[in-house]
């Protein structure tokens, strides 16, 4: 029953957005405003039935109904009602049910909004429904939600348990709202370059649009990497996994685009680069999702396989052909000489920063598909994981953190002696005091101290530049606090971002003193024994096993004191799934601003008398959390409608 | 069925409070290791392991990977350490029994050089292109209609574009 | 027109990604097909001495299995058996090894499947590495002259058995002393 719902709405939702986007193109071309119109009650529809489908999957799921094989294959009767929701979302194709209908809600809200923008709009719609109609038929022929199955089993096979985690809820969704939010300007470009009408509207239009797709790319990288640094048990946020290497490439060259798009609203140029940014950042989001399901690169991510990825490769060989075909079309109306006063200009640093920021998104990518090209070329396989990519793009992303200092100060079109000695002289010596004050505090690892300086440096750039603003307030004759809400709201936008690179600043510090001051060890304990580590004692007490619907666990109890305050228990344990060869771990830390003790249980004696335990010591871990919660204020001050223009 | 049977026991087993009295492969290996082993420094082996990726997971090195196989290959780099052989040579043994594959970072020799200096081309050669558009767009030409406006008001012009943000 | 250039630079892309459907990522070759075999010196787990060094002459699989692998290994189990008794008495040997296991579950499995043949855990997985295994299980054949021929991951199935055993017995058993010290061939 459900199954035939589905699979009917389904099919239904593809063939309207198939005619809507067709119908608002015709209409477009054709100048019959009814067609554009017929094209906006599909897309309506379209996200109707997308929705009725996702909440009758979920539905089945909250029943569960067996007869739907993807229920039966995520669930079993066991599963808690909490990881049922979850479990939509789980796998394969219920994924692509909730991109589906995110990329329609999108569409429905570019409706809602942009349905008076007369030129582009048409256009915009229909590439939307294009891109709807895209992941429609995927989930009509390769990868069907409401597939049936029969005979209907008693029971399921079971959530991956590495998906029963909160962090489930949040990631997938955050991730999505970022990639498919990317096709929202990525439309306006298409429309841009169909009508030719390349100007600056579009950029205009999609800015709040990129904005928000990219805050929500960022929230889903931060909180792929809580997950992974409380779920998997390594010790660490990010591996540099092919999967998370997909999620990063698009949110690189989103950031390029962000700030080149700047440059174009203030001095119209750089029109071929911004709408080849975006065309490259929505292809690698397809690109991502292609990696993700096409099993061509083994991951820990890695969704089943099946013809599905020959339908995602065809799908970026249109996508990449008929933008850049586009382009190519459109190339003297693209190809304006910029004009530019001095080299030494705000312009050029933001053409800076696009540089490493694409450059940073080449190498990933390069380094992300070289083991395929050492296949093919060579016969040869080879790995390119984390030593690598913290090898190469650590000096891009130092150079990044510089030029986030030097970009908002600069001035505009030309920078005099003075401007810079006024905005950079103050903060140039903070940061290498700072470094000097780590020095001497004992701090001897290079990187860390170029690091921790440019990041001070470039902290100091914005803490100038706000008291500066703020004290011109004051002086105007407002009181402290008004004067800084006056200040954040009427300039929204400088300050949204401003907080935006703060939160990445924190987030930098966070990943510099993990990866320079965390220590780890791993020992065998008998009972009472205690290992130590960096002024804490781990003391061994004890195992203790305990038994729930879907898995059995075995917790280790440790004893933690670290020579003053009193002892704290913490209990790392091992979860034990049927349908899992290996044991799950189950990760105890202790979280702080300066260090979390995070303990992992590794091999026990069955008689409970000894266990070994790794315990590591990370630093400052937290601020990576902290910079992504500043992030968001940020993004939020960024996107609000801005007084004075709005 | 055989898992949920192997978890029961294995349950039970920790609940009772043993009685089995067998010890898990890694404990009894851990004991009979030489002492020697305790000479090597953690970071050592944790220099090694680093480089190499764990075989059972995906993407994690074996310096990472919680795995039972993982720990094993700890083991036997710390062993090897310990017995004197150079970190390059135990990391040529793991290559030697499991192919290039294992190494996380290829080695920049041959064609694995494309992969090493693919971040260098790519920054050198945005470098280039934007100093050639810098070159050419900087290029003085002239100014057409600025002559018209009065200095004092270009020069307020000018001050305004700066101090805005 | 070079400006179509740039559209016409995404196919080697595509065509490299295409590529990618071709090979399967976890599908690694082992490259120690074709050299000499790693001696070990295991203890089974009825407490006799099994050395690949006093097999030499002989044809000899080498079964890398465990008991939480399921149900690959639980699949294989009775094909190694029936396998081992209708080679035992034309001089192959079967070993199997335990890796990563826990010696009662170890046990247990093979009195389950009463396998006759000697079983020995590798308690510190010296000799998996030394075999480059990477999962279970895996089944490495070594000729006469003590050459590793063929590594199968994956469960096994009588006739690949079969067809790679016999073809290493119709082989002639070359000096062994010769082809220990050289690599590769």
């Amino acid at each position: 029953m459900i199954s035939d719902i589905g699979h009917g709405a389904l099919a239904v939702g593809t063939v309207l957005a198939v005619y809507g986007s067709i119908a608002s193109g015709v209409g477009a071309r054709t100048g019959r405003p009814a067609l554009i119109e017929s094209a906006q009650y599909a897309a309506l529809a379209v996200f109707t039935l997308v929705t009725g489908c996702l909440l009758l999957l979920s539905y089945a799921f909250l029943t569960f109904d067996f007869s739907v094989r993807y229920v039966a294959q995520q669930t079993n009767l066991s599963t808690p009602f909490y990881y049922r929701i979850t479990a939509v979302w789980g796998a394969l194709e219920g994924s692509i049910l909730l991109w589906t209908w995110m990329v329609t809600l999108y569409t429905l809200l570019v409706v809602l909004r942009h349905r008076a923008q007369r030129d582009l709009y048409p256009w915009v719609l229909s590439v939307m429904l294009g891109i709807a109609a895209f992941f429609l038929l995927v989930m009509t022929i390769p990868a069907p939600p409401f597939e049936r199955l029969t005979p209907v089993p008693l029971d399921g096979r079971g959530l991956n348990p590495l998906l029963e985690d909160t962090g489930m809820i949040t990631h997938p969704v955050a991730l999505y709202l970022g990639f498919t939010g990317f096709s929202v300007p990525f439309a306006f470009a298409l429309a841009a370059l169909i009508t030719g009408r390349v100007g600056d509207a579009w950029i205009t239009i999609t800015r709040r649009w990129t904005i928000i797709a990219w805050y929500f790319l960022s929230l889903g990288l931060l909180i792929g990497g809580w997950w992974s640094y409380h779920v998997l048990g390594w010790g660490g946020y990010w591996a540099w996994d092919p999967v998370e290497n997909a999620a990063c490439m698009p949110w690189l060259t989103g950031t390029a685009f962000l700030h080149s798009a700047m440059i174009q609203e203030r001095r119209r140029m750089l029109k071929l680069w911004n709408i080849s940014l975006v065309i490259l950042t929505f292809s690698l989001t397809i690109f991502g999702t292609f990696l993700t399901r096409s099993g061509i690169i083994a991951s820990v991510h890695a969704f089943t396989q099946g013809s599905i990825g020959v339908f995602f490769l065809a799908f970026l060989a249109i996508v990449l052909l008929t933008a850049f075909g586009l382009l190519a079309w459109r190339w003297d109306r693209l190809r304006a000489e910029g004009e530019l006063d001095s080299a030494l200009s705000r312009e050029s640093a933001f053409l800076l920063n696009n540089v490493f920021l694409v450059a940073a998104a080449f190498t990933v990518f390069f380094g992300t598909v070289f083991p395929l090209l050492s296949e093919a070329m060579r016969g040869v396989k080879v790995s390119v994981g984390a030593p690598f990519f913290n090898q190469v793009n650590v000096p891009l992303f130092l150079s990044l953190i510089f030029l986030m200092g030097v970009g908002p100060l600069i001035a505009w079109r030309r920078a005099s002696v003075e401007n810079l000695k006024r905005n950079f002289l103050g903060p140039v010596l903070v940061g290498v005091a700072a470094a000097a004050a780590l020095h001497v505090v004992g701090v001897r690892s290079a990187l860390a101290l170029l690091s921790l300086g440019l990041t001070v440096f470039t902290t100091a750039t914005i803490v100038l530049d706000f008291s500066r603003a703020a004290r011109a307030r004051m002086r105007a004759g407002s009181r402290f606090l008004p004067a800084i809400a006056t200040l954040l709201l009427h300039h929204n936008r400088r300050y949204g971002g401003f907080a935006i690179h703060l939160g990445i600043l924190i987030v930098a510090v966070g990943v510099t003193g993990s990866q320079a001051w965390s220590v780890q060890t791993e020992a065998t304990l008998r009972h009472g024994e205690a290992v130590h580590l960096a002024g804490y004692q781990v003391r061994f007490d004890g195992l203790s096993a305990e038994e729930d619907s879907t898995h059995a666990t075995v917790i280790g109890t440790f004893t933690v004191s670290n020579g003053h305050g009193t002892p704290t228990v913490m209990r790392p344990s091992k979860k034990f799934y049927p349908q899992e060869s290996s044991p799950i771990a189950g990760v105890d830390y202790r979280m702080g601003l300066r260090e979390d003790l995070y303990l992992v249980l590794g091999d026990f004696a069955r008689d409970g008398s000894q266990a070994t335990v790794k315990a590591h010591v990370n630093r400052l871990v937290s601020w990576i959390w902290i910079g992504g919660l500043v992030l968001t204020l940020g993004a939020i001050l960024a996107i609000v409608p801005d007084p004075q223009r709005a | 069925m055989s898992h949920r049977w192997v978890v029961r026991i294995l349950v039970v087993a920790v609940v009772a409070g043993g009685g089995l009295g067998a010890q898990s492969a890694t404990a009894d290996a851990a004991q009979d290791r030489p002492p020697a082993a305790g000479t090597v420094n953690a970071d050592a082996v944790r220099e090694v392991a680093a480089q190499l990726r764990c075989v059972v997971c995906q993407n994690l090195s074996v310096a990472d990977s919680p795995s039972e196989m993982a720990n094993q290959m700890r083991g036997i780099i710390r062993d090897r350490l310990a017995a004197g052989e150079p970190p390059e040579q135990v990391v040529q043994y793991f290559v030697d029994k499991y192919g290039e594959w294992i190494l996380l970072a290829p080695r920049g020799r041959g064609f694995n050089m494309m992969v090493w200096a693919a971040p260098v081309v790519a920054v050198l050669a945005g470098l280039i292109a934007v100093g050639v558009l810098l070159r050419r767009w900087t290029r003085p030409r002239p100014a057409p209609r600025a002559g018209g406006i009065d200095p004092v008001l270009r020069e307020r012009i000018r001050r305004e574009l700066e101090s805005e943000p | 027109m070079w400006k179509w250039l740039i559209p016409l630079s995404v196919v080697p892309v595509i065509a490299l990604l295409a590529y990618g459907f071709r090979v399967n990522p976890r599908d690694i070759p082992s490259p120690l097909v074709g050299r000499p075999a790693a001696p070990f010196a295991l203890r089974t787990f009825d407490g006799a001495p099994v050395m690949l060094e006093s097999l030499r002459g002989r044809v000899v699989v080498l079964n890398f299995w465990a008991s939480w692998c399921s149900p690959a290994c639980y699949d294989e189990a009775p094909t190694l058996e029936r396998s081992w008794r209708s080679y035992r008495g034309r001089g192959v040997a079967l070993v199997g090894i335990a890796i990563q296991d826990k010696q009662e579950a170890s046990q247990k499995f093979i009195s389950d499947f009463s396998l006759s043949f000697p079983n020995a855990p590798d308690p510190d997985g010296k000799v998996s590495v030394d075999y480059g295994v990477y999962g279970v299980p895996e089944t490495f054949f070594i000729d006469r002259t003590g050459r590793i021929r063929l590594k199968h991951a994956g469960p096994i199935s009588d006739e690949l058995f079969r067809t790679e055993v016999e073809k290493l017995l119709g082989e002639p058993a070359l000096d062994p002393s010769v082809d220990s010290q050289e690599k590769g061939g």
